[in-house]
């Protein structure tokens, strides 16, 4: 579990986070959603520690993240997977190398072992025997299906996703959402996932932040979301109008 | 004014950064491989072009400028000999490869942090300073001075074959490059090269490092960086110029 308690976030003079408090679950995918510039990136990012904030508490499984030296901190990020928007690959590193370069960093894995593992995330991700391929030679989607792979190589416990599907097309995002929401249950991970797309929300939304005006603004499930009263998210949710035909139909 | 001393706060505070110790030695070793092959073999065919050019023209110059009974034919040598390893070799050659290594650090690094390449190192756990720049200043710090006694002696073949075309005798021009020589010159020239080195190599990672938004700015960076480490390397070469050379008034 991971727990933010109270974050406030300046960026100069723009209050972007406001008193934000939440629980991420175990073995849920959760989701952080908002309209663009709410404050969705700049949250994940002060989560890992990329960002540095004014205020609150951030905790993985009790570990308290913000009052710990870099080293520290460091030895906590070898447990995150990260879902980088643009995949984030090394560009001059094959796919396989890019899996493995995490294991050749902390472990102390034979060649064998290695490679062995590369090819288990790599048939995860439905992408056997790419291992040669260069970043450029890859459409979008598999840019993210070796990226989600990379990310799941040291079997981490938290996974961060910030917007897995954005600039893909709407069968290929399933996938990906699928894949996130299956790895998430099968490994029994904490993943946090940004999106504003509401076909992932009704997807694989377990435990739903919405963020507006710098703050929670509402949670709860998918299910929940559809019936809540609330204005501002009824605003966001319903901007779509098959959304809104849902909820009539509903 | 503010924002210079800012840049030169955040230079030392990412040179520290970079000044730890690789988490692990092989790949610290290939990284560094990889760097001889970028940096400096890549830099030897420029160098040569121009080593030996300068070197014919220099030759030539002096040729026409001191023809004069007074002036013995070796003088054509001897003057080569100097204005190559006091001045055209370090300091020429660092402007030239300011451009040349500068822009491509820049460019390399700043694309993987427009890329979000970065944050994926930091988020694995990585100290992504230490990783990337490390690397490159110390091939640039060790073997610059090897670029350099190379073009010192490319401009050399060059003097003499610029000499030979306008008549310089073969055995007055090597009369001229043993006469009076000082081999701490050559000293001097190489404790030039190990400080540009790193002016070039730190200076160019540190516009990379620091670059934001899109490609636009990464060439935009690239274009700071080699202003910038060109204009330290006068400041620095008039220092250094300074002190050692007063320091040996023989
Ligand atoms: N490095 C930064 N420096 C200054 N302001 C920033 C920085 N990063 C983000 N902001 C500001 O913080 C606010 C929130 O940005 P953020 O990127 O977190 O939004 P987001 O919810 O992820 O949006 P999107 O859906 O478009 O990705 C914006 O107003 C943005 O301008
Ligand atoms: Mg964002």
């Amino acid at each position: 579990m991971i727990e933010v308690k109270n974050i406030h976030k300046k960026f100069g003079d723009n209050l972007v986070l406001n008193d934000v408090s939440f629980n991420f679950q175990r073995g849920k995918t959760n989701l952080i959603i908002g309209e663009s510039g709410s404050g969705k990136t700049t949250l994940l990012k002060i989560l890992i520690g990329l960002y540095p904030f004014d205020k609150g508490v951030i905790s993985y499984d009790g570990r308290i993240f913000n009052e710990m030296k870099l080293k520290e901190k460091r030895l906590i990020r070898q447990e995150i997977g990260m879902l980088f928007q643009g995949g984030a690959l090394f560009d001059y590193m094959t796919v396989e190398e890019n899996i493995k370069f995490p294991l050749t960093m902390f472990t102390n894995q034979t060649e064998e072992e290695k490679i062995d593992r590369v090819n288990f995330c790599l048939k995860r991700v439905n992408l056997e025997n790419q291992n040669n391929l260069l970043p450029s030679a890859l459409s979008g989607g598999m840019v993210k299906r070796v990226a989600i792979a990379r990310s799941i190589s040291m079997n981490p416990r938290y996974l961060l996703c910030d917007e897995p599907n954005s600039g893909l097309d709407p069968k290929t995002a399933i996938l990906i959402d699928d894949l996130i929401k299956e790895i998430t249950e099968e490994y029994n991970i904490t993943t946090i996932v940004n999106t504003h797309d509401m076909n992932s929300v009704m997807q694989i939304g377990d435990n739903i932040a919405f963020i507006h005006n710098g703050e929670i603004w509402w949670e709860g499930n998918k299910e929940e979301l559809i019936h809540a009263e609330n204005k501002e998210l009824h605003d966001f949710v319903f901007a779509s109008k098959l959304f809104k035909r849902l909820k009539r139909n509903s | 004014m503010i924002k210079g001393l800012q840049n030169i706060g955040d230079y030392f505070i990412m040179m520290n950064k970079v000044m730890s110790r690789p988490e692990k030695r092989s790949v610290f070793l290939k990284q560094f491989n990889l760097e001889i092959m970028k940096i400096i073999l890549s830099s030897i065919g420029i160098v040569i072009i121009i080593s030996f050019f300068i070197g014919a023209v220099v030759a030539i110059q002096q040729y026409f400028n001191l023809s004069s009974p007074l002036f013995p034919d070796y003088t054509i040598g001897l003057v080569t000999r100097d204005a190559v390893i006091l001045e055209f070799a370090p300091t020429m050659l660092g402007l030239i490869l300011a451009g040349k290594v500068g822009s491509s650090i820049t460019s390399e690094i700043g694309t993987m942090r427009v890329t979000e390449q970065i944050d994926a190192l930091e988020i694995m756990g990585i100290n992504s300073a230490s990783f990337l720049i490390l690397p490159k200043i110390l091939v640039s710090v060790i073997f610059f001075p090897i670029l350099i006694i190379l073009s010192i002696s490319i401009g050399i073949i060059g003097g003499w074959l610029g000499g030979l075309s306008v008549g310089v005798p073969t055995s007055q021009f090597i009369l001229g490059i043993q006469y009076e020589f000082i081999p701490f010159y050559v000293t001097y020239s190489l404790i030039k090269s190990i400080v540009f080195a790193f002016i070039i190599t730190s200076v160019s990672a540190y516009y990379g490092y620091h670059a934001s938004g899109g490609a636009i700015n990464v060439g935009k960076a690239s274009t700071k960086a080699v202003v910038y480490s060109s204009i330290i390397i006068l400041i620095f070469n008039y220092i250094l110029t300074d002190l050692i050379l007063s320091g040996i008034s023989f």
